[in-house]
Order: structure tokens, then sequence, then C-alpha cells
């Protein structure tokens, strides 16, 4: 298996890596950074689980080669928080109990992040199109939507629309 | 300080898990981790021939393989004695998906290369994929020594009913299919072993840490305290990670073997077809009723498809479905029986429910085909043959089935306080006649299930060792708390609950009360979280541990005080004698004095801490009252949830917040068996959902918003009088989304239409009784 020279940056840390052509951005960000709060779902992308955002855009990480991602830049879920703060997305969750397992939150917190810098002010429907790829188990995604919602009012995608993160 | 029981407090867990911080086990790695993958069957039921495992053996980076005879000494799986399944399949494969060699490399990426270098060669044999084919003469018998693939089977009655049915007025049956369903937690099967000369660590996936550290200990027969068995935060379960699987025993086995830590992580593919099914009931229903819809007798004949390894939880499903058949009804006689049918399938498990889910479709879709059959409206039919809230606690006919307190009839009034059920029918009517219009649906689902497992006798039909649950909390010298319990959750927020029982009990502020659970290393033996015991079940547990404490504290108070006990009061922190509040003294002092014997009288035990128990007597019978009501597309047969109202009785409700949560999730669930979701094999038993882009797992444009709502009837059985509510949202929606789509074809002359009410399907059903377009069956 042959092995490429990438420089990825990631939630503004750039670093060069080797990786076997194969090595999904998913198992570079878990097992190569050592940044576990992306999670494994499926394998047929379709759960969102790994939703990360590459160069601004939100991606499902299994489905891209890490060696597709030298020289761009990612924010993972453990890029959200500023200082200690939670984002808004973050918070609205925390707020209206967007949660239970957690398992499925980074991907549907960086979804609904993608989704606010895109559409700041979306309705209940938009809402629900912007998180469809990224499947929840426990929640029935009400109060998903519902903290989508209040994230929208109280600061939007935050840091990440600034330009401090990720983008 | 207010009361934390009934606040809707935010959770503790979420700041770490929204930021990334969780720990699940895939997320744990010790150095010099090793990975495990499977060599599985593709075919259903095949002799297993040569394993070659040679070019596995050479490639690079592979640290071995193994087949069920490199592991001969291994112990099988606990289950129906006799039918107890071996960790690698031997001799011959009976599902799709059965492990039939295991291969350990240096990264996942290898053990997946190596796994597909296994060749096995395979003599298929005749595959059962359905009861029906494994029931039929001449089958081919799937477990050794049991040539007629009946795992179980069982009368729950003196006799058959055919007396009282016969004697009734009327008398109908039903077939009813409660197909087979995937639990699909968003984290599959994970866990990690770690055996070095101390001993085992396993990090497991699992709802049930110490039943699985028991299990482990026996099995390798190691003493239990060199077993330890760690559940981190765990990805949803829904039942069905409360059951044993062989990849438990491997990875420990294999990191005995190897001396290293062995991971292994199931991918969705394989957790489609390795995890447990649930549901995969079949029920003849005979029902006999008078001209007013008074129901006088009731036979179920349930066929449960059990897969291929019977589960230990699995075989026990149509039991807890006959006990609950008749619902929340005062029906005078019920005559349950069951089969269990081996066949070449996933085996089933507990599955969100588990049994009772089956029943309460079972009795609800009866309650509307009675009305119908009787042209009177379907509630006028539940409240004729309601169980009246005088006459709770209810003994059912089945020995300890008791339900306890609850008011069916007020359930049903409260939700028709919600929804103008007139004006519906009105609407739905008019659409009847409006070609135009899509045709609309009203379904209602007033439903009793099980909460509360145990008690003991109970549960340890299930294998665990009882159906108790403990509780141990102790006090830090600065009046914080620690609290450890034997419940194990997997995303339900019990750091969270159980703060909120301890504070009220304690009055010690929400922020400074920490809860341990899922490490056999630190918490005291416990049972687990299944079966919607964790709150009626550990949180009594833990309301009576925070009980001993504070009466430990009172009486160290007391002392100091130069008081009597009975005349203090613990208010916000404070010990005070009652009446004078100024006499008194803080929790916090009493924490610290409690370990200055010479302060104390004398003999005392030093510290603030204590254990307790919870062993319910009965178990709990939430309840609750829910409509649906549908649009039905005339043209495409797809079926939307447009609004969808529960109340429901749980109980004390400790957070409403999480009460909330726990509904949605349910409802979710149980809309998706309705409409979507179901496990299929082609006849040769080839599994044709085996991802999640093929087995229909919800999407937020899938689901509705939920409106909820509670009515709290305490329970007399527990000193917080909480029943549970993780199960009862899957187990009242598929028959109030059923019974509502039937309703809406009603007039079509539609009477039935099976789980999923696929657009397919209920196209299908619109087109065989004629035109949903009234406009066009003139023309």
């Amino acid at each position: 298996m042959s092995r490429h020279h990438v420089r990825i940056t990631v939630n503004g840390v750039a670093r060069e890596d080797e990786v076997e052509a194969r090595l999904l951005l998913v198992h570079y960000l878990r097992e190569v950074r050592g940044l576990t709060g992306t999670h494994v779902g499926c394998d047929t992308s379709n759960c969102g689980a790994c939703t990360v955002m590459l160069d601004g855009q939100t991606v499902k990480s299994c489905s891209v080669f890490a060696v597709a991602a030298d020289g761009c830049e990612v924010l993972t879920v453990e890029g959200l928080a500023v200082d200690g703060q939670l984002s808004p997305v973050q918070q609205g969750f925390q707020e209206c109990h967007g949660l239970q397992c957690g398992y499925c939150t980074p991907g549907m917190v960086i979804s609904a992040t993608g989704l606010l810098l895109e559409n700041p002010d979306p309705g209940d429907t938009a809402i629900r199109e912007g998180i469809e790829g990224n499947l929840c188990r426990c929640t029935g995604y009400e109060m998903i939507v519902d903290s989508v919602r209040w994230a929208a009012e109280h600061g939007g995608a935050g840091a990440v629309a600034t330009g401090t993160r990720g983008r | 300080m207010g009361s934390m029981i009934g606040a809707s407090v935010t959770r503790k867990e979420d700041p770490s898990l929204l930021t990334g911080r969780g720990s699940y086990v895939d997320d744990i790695s010790p150095p010099g981790t090793v990975h495990m993958a499977f060599v599985r069957s593709p075919l259903a039921h095949a002799g297993i021939g040569n394993i070659d495992t040679k070019a596995a053996l050479e490639r690079t980076g592979v640290l071995g393989v193994w087949t069920a005879a490199d592991l001969a000494g291994l112990p099988n799986s606990r289950s129906v004695p006799g039918m107890e399944r071996p960790c690698l399949a031997t001799g011959k494969v009976r599902f799709v998906g059965e492990p039939v060699a295991v291969v350990v490399a240096s990264d996942r990426y290898l053990a997946a290369d190596a796994a597909g270098d296994v060749d096995v060669d395979y003599e298929p044999l005749p595959a059962c994929s359905t009861t029906d084919a494994a029931l039929a003469p001449g089958a081919a018998p799937i477990l050794d020594g049991l040539p007629g693939n009946v795992a179980m089977e069982q009368a729950l009655a003196a006799d058959d009913a055919e007396a009282e049915l016969s004697a009734a007025a009327h008398r109908l049956q039903l077939q009813l299919v409660n197909q087979r369903c995937a639990p699909v937690p968003i984290e599959p099967t994970a866990c990690l072993a770690d055996w070095t000369a101390r001993g085992l660590t396993l990090y497991l996936t699992t709802q049930a840490p110490h039943h699985m550290r028991n299990e482990i200990a026996t099995m390798f027969g190691l003493p239990q305290q060199q077993v330890r068995l760690v559940a981190p935060d765990v990805g949803g379960g829904f039942g069905a990670k409360a059951s044993f699987y062989p990849e438990f025993l491997l990875v420990s086995e294999l990191s005995r073997r190897l001396g290293r830590p062995v991971k292994y992580i199931e991918t969705r593919s394989e957790n489609m077809m390795s995890m447990v099914h649930g549901r995969a009931q079949a029920q003849d229903i005979d029902v006999g009723f008078d001209d007013e819809g008074h129901i006088a007798a009731l036979r179920v004949r349930i066929t449960q498809d059990c897969g291929a390894w019977p589960d230990t939880t699995g075989v026990g499903l149509p039991m807890l479905t006959s006990f609950m058949s008749g619902g929340c009804y005062k029906i005078p006689k019920i005559s349950p029986s069951f089969r269990s049918v081996v066949t070449n399938t996933t085996p089933v498990g507990s599955y969100r429910g588990a049994g009772r889910p089956e029943a309460a479709f079972l009795i609800e879709r009866v309650m509307d085909r009675v009305a119908d059959e009787l042209g009177i409206d379907p509630l006028d039919v539940r409240r004729r043959n309601y169980i009246q809230p005088g006459e709770m606690p209810y003994a059912t006919q089945f020995e300890g089935i008791v339900y306890d307190e609850a008011n069916y009839p007020a359930l049903l009034d409260r939700l028709l306080e919600k929804i103008d059920y007139q004006a519906l029918r009105a609407e739905a009517d008019r659409r009847r006649t409006d070609p135009n219009a899509k045709l609309l649906g009203i379904g209602f689902s007033t439903f009793v299930e099980m909460g509360g497992f145990g008690p003991t006798p109970l549960f340890e039909q299930f294998g665990f060792i009882g159906g108790w649950e403990s509780a141990n909390v102790r006090l830090n010298t600065d009046g914080s708390a620690v609290v450890s319990v034997g419940t194990s959750p997997h995303g339900q927020g019990h750091e969270t609950a159980f703060s909120q029982v301890v504070s009220d009990v304690l009055s010690i502020p929400f922020d400074k009360i920490t809860v341990l659970h899922g490490d056999t290393e630190t918490v005291q033996e416990g049972v687990g979280t299944m079966g919607s015991r964790a709150m009626p079940v550990g949180g009594p547990a833990v309301f009576k541990a925070a009980g001993k404490v504070r009466d430990r504290a009172m009486r160290i108070a007391a002392h100091l005080l130069e008081a009597d006990p009975d005349d203090l009061e613990l208010v916000d922190g404070r010990f005070q004698v009652r009446g004078s509040p100024d006499s008194g003294i803080d929790l916090t002092e009493v924490a610290v004095k409690s370990l200055k014997p010479h302060l104390l009288p004398p003999d005392s035990d030093l510290g603030l801490a204590d254990t307790a128990h919870h062993e319910p007597t009965n178990l709990s019978y939430p309840s609750g009252a829910h409509c649906c009501v549908v649009e039905v597309d005339r043209d495409t047969g797809r079926v939307d949830v447009v609004r969808y109202v529960a109340v429901d009785d749980c109980g004390k409700v400790i957070n409403p917040l999480m009460a909330r949560g726990q509904i949605h999730g349910g409802v979710a669930q149980g809309i998706a068996q309705a409409l979507l979701e179901e496990v299929t094999y082609d006849e040769d038993g080839q599994l044709t959902t085996a991802s999640v882009a093929d087995y229909l797992v919800p999407s937020a444009l899938d689901l509705p918003s939920y409106e909820t709502d509670h009515q709290e009837t305490l329970t007399s059985f527990n000193p917080l009088g909480a029943k549970g509510l993780g199960e009862s949202g899957a187990t009242a929606a598929p028959q109030a989304v059923v019974n509502a789509v039937v309703d809406a074809l009603s007039h079509l002359g539609v009477r039935n239409i099976d789980m999923p009410c696929s657009p397919q399907r209920v196209w299908r059903a619109m087109r065989d009784a004629g035109s949903a377009r009234p406009s066009e069956v003139s023309t």
C-alpha cells in the first residue's frame, strides 16, 4: 500500500503525516490525530456520525480519503468551543436536550453548524432538511430541531462564521 | 432550595459529549492495541469444510487466525440448556453473518484484509428463513438434538377458551405480524480486552456490566475480582446491548493468548446481521364479544421466531407478550400460548419494549376491529372494557402480574382534551368525498406495559443474579457527594436524574453531586439498565441510600446540638431544630465531624456513606393514551404522520425535559416500526437489509413533531412512585399509527395492513379494495 505525505490543518493546528493511500479521513482524525470526538456509525455513508467540516463545507469523513484532505482545513467537534465556551449550537443542544447517548451528536452538531453558516435563520423544514443526512436513534429529532433553532436565535454558527475557526 | 425532583434541569452528561470528549469503547486504545476481525458466513445454513488460513497468516502484520478447532475448550454462551452457542461456528453455520473464524492484525484495515484472505469451504444445507419453513414437515433441523426446530412451547392458561369464545355473541379471528426489527444503536458493538498478569480488563458496549463481568469470570474460571468490566459511554442500546455476544469472550481469550490489548469494532453491516433483532412475532388471535363490544374471551397463539441461536432474553419474549395480551382491559378469559421457533436467521433478543409492544399492538388492533365489526366508535369499545381506577392494584389472571395504580379512563379523557376528535372525524369524512384531498386517518392506542424489572424470581429467568438494584452514597468532607449506581446508562441521563434524587434527599446542590456507573472496579454489584427499570428500581435504591446517609447525619447533628433527632429537620443544607431555626448545624460541618470520633456518640461508625438495595415487590405498569393522525396519499400510498399526541402515566416524573426525550425517542421508534422498518431475508436466508442504506432508520424528514403530556399516578410499590418510561413510546406508537392508516382506508373496505405500512403496501391495499378516488369509481 503506497504511503503519501499530507499536510492537514485540524482545528487550526497544522501537521504533516505519512499516511496510507486508503486511510479514511475519519480514521486519520481519530487514530493519527487522536481526535476521537468524530465517530463512525455505518459503512455506507448514511448515518453522518463522522461529519466534519472540510474547508468550510460539511463532509462525511468516512467518505473522504485522508490524502484528499491534503492542504485542507478540517474542523471537528473538538474545535467548536472557544476558550472553554460552548458554541451556540453546542449550547442549544444542551438547553433543548438535543442529545441522549451522544454518539451521533458530534456529527449532528457539525451539520447544524454548517446549516447555520448557509442559512442563519432556518425554519423547521429547513432544519430537518439540513440534518437529514445525520441519523439519531435516541431523540426522535424534534428536540434536535429545537436545539438548532435555539442556536439560530443565540449566535448561530458562532466563531466558525467569523472565520476564527475552520475556514 | 426548591425540589429538584420534577425540575427540568439540563444534563450533567452533555458538556463532555458535546465537545467530543466522551469516551466510547473505540476511543480507548491502550498502547499495543491490536485489532480483531471476523470471517463471517455468507450462507444461512451449511456444513463447514476446510478452512484455509494460509494466505491470511502470510500477510505482514497478521498476528494470528483462529477457527473453532483452535479454540476448543472455550465455553459456550449461556442459553436454554442444550442450545448454548459456541463463540465460533462449529461444524456448520446457522445464519448469514455467523462468525466462522477470527483474525487479529496490527491495524483494523489489515485485519479486514486478512479476514478476506481466509477461504472457507461450505456444503450448503436447506435453509429455513421463516418460522413456516422451519415448522414444515421434513424441515432441516437447525440445532443438534432439536428435530422440529421448536425451542420452547408453552400454554399460559388451563384451556384454550373455546367454550367462552363459542358462547360469545360475536367472534372474530385476526392474524397479526409484528415484524422483525433491527435495534440499530448508532454505536455498533465494540469491545476491548486487556488481559495482564493482574487480570482481565474488558471495555464493552453493554447495558449490564456486572452481569457481563460475572458471565466472563465464570466462563474463564477467574475470580470475579480479577475481571474489571467497564461500560464507558455507550452509544445507545435499546435492549440489544443487554445480550451476551461471542466477541466478548473472543477478544478476552485472544488478549490472553497474545499478551496484548485486543479490540473489536463491529461495522454497521456486521451489526445488522450480528446484533440481536427484535419483535419477529406472528399472532393468531380469536376474540369473542357481545353486542356492545364487551370482550368475553381472547385466545392468542404466538409464533416467536428466535433466530438460529435462542438468546436467553429472546426466548422469553412471547411469555411477556402473553402476560400483557389483555392490555388495560378487563377480559374475563384470556388464553395465550406460544412456541419459539429456531430459524436460519440472526438471533432475536430484546428491543425497546421486548414482548410488550407486541401485546399492546395485538390488543389495540383487536379493539379497533371489534369496533369496526359492531359499527361503534373505537373509543367506546375501549371505555366499555377499561379496568377502572377503583380496581387498582388489579390482579390479572396471570400469577404475579398485578397492575399498579393507574387511571386508564382519565388518560383517555386527558388525551381528548388535546384533540378535537369530532372535528378530526368530520374532516376525515369530508376528505373521503374530495378526490383531490389526501385521506385522513385517526388512530388511538390506550396501552399499559411493564416496567421496573424484577423482582428477582422473574429476572432470574433471564439469567440475571437478581431483579433488585443497588446504590452507594458517600459524602465528602466539603459536603459534596459521590453516588455509585448499579444501573448502567446508554443515553438515559442517569447522572442527572439520580443527582436530582440525591439533591432532594440530602439537600445538597445538584452541582455538588457526581454519579459513577458502569465500572465493576468502583461500583458495588449491580444489575443493569433494561426493562424500564432505572428509575423505578435504581431510583429507589438511590433514594434509600441517600436516606440512610441523611439519617446517620441527622443522629450526629442531634448529638452535636444536644437535641432529639426527631426534633430536627434538614433545610437548605442545614440541620435545624424545628421551630427554632437559629439552632442548627450545616450538613458540611456534620460531614467533617463525622470523621472525628471524639465528638461522636460512643461506638459510632465514622463517615457519612451507606449502601442500599431496592428489590421491587412488583413490576411497574406504565400506561398512556396516544393519538396519531395520518394523511394517506391516494396516488402513491405514502403515509405522513401529521399529528402525534401522547399522554403518558409513568408515575412520578423526575425530570420533565428528559421524560420528553424518552417519550419522543420511543414514539419515533414505534412510528418507524409502523411505517418504515423491517428486517427481511430471502428464501435462502440471505439478509436483504444488511446496511442502513437498505434498512430504513428514519431521518428527521421522516418523523413528526410530538405533543406530550403526563398524568402522574404514583405507584405505591416504590418510594419514588416512578414507573419508568423508556419503553412506553415504542410500545404505544405502532398501533396508534396502524389504526390511523386503517381508519383512513376503512371506507374502502380495508381492515388490516401489515407493518411496515410502506407506500407500496398501502397503495396495494387501496387498489385491491377499489379505487381511492371516488370520482374514478363511477367512470
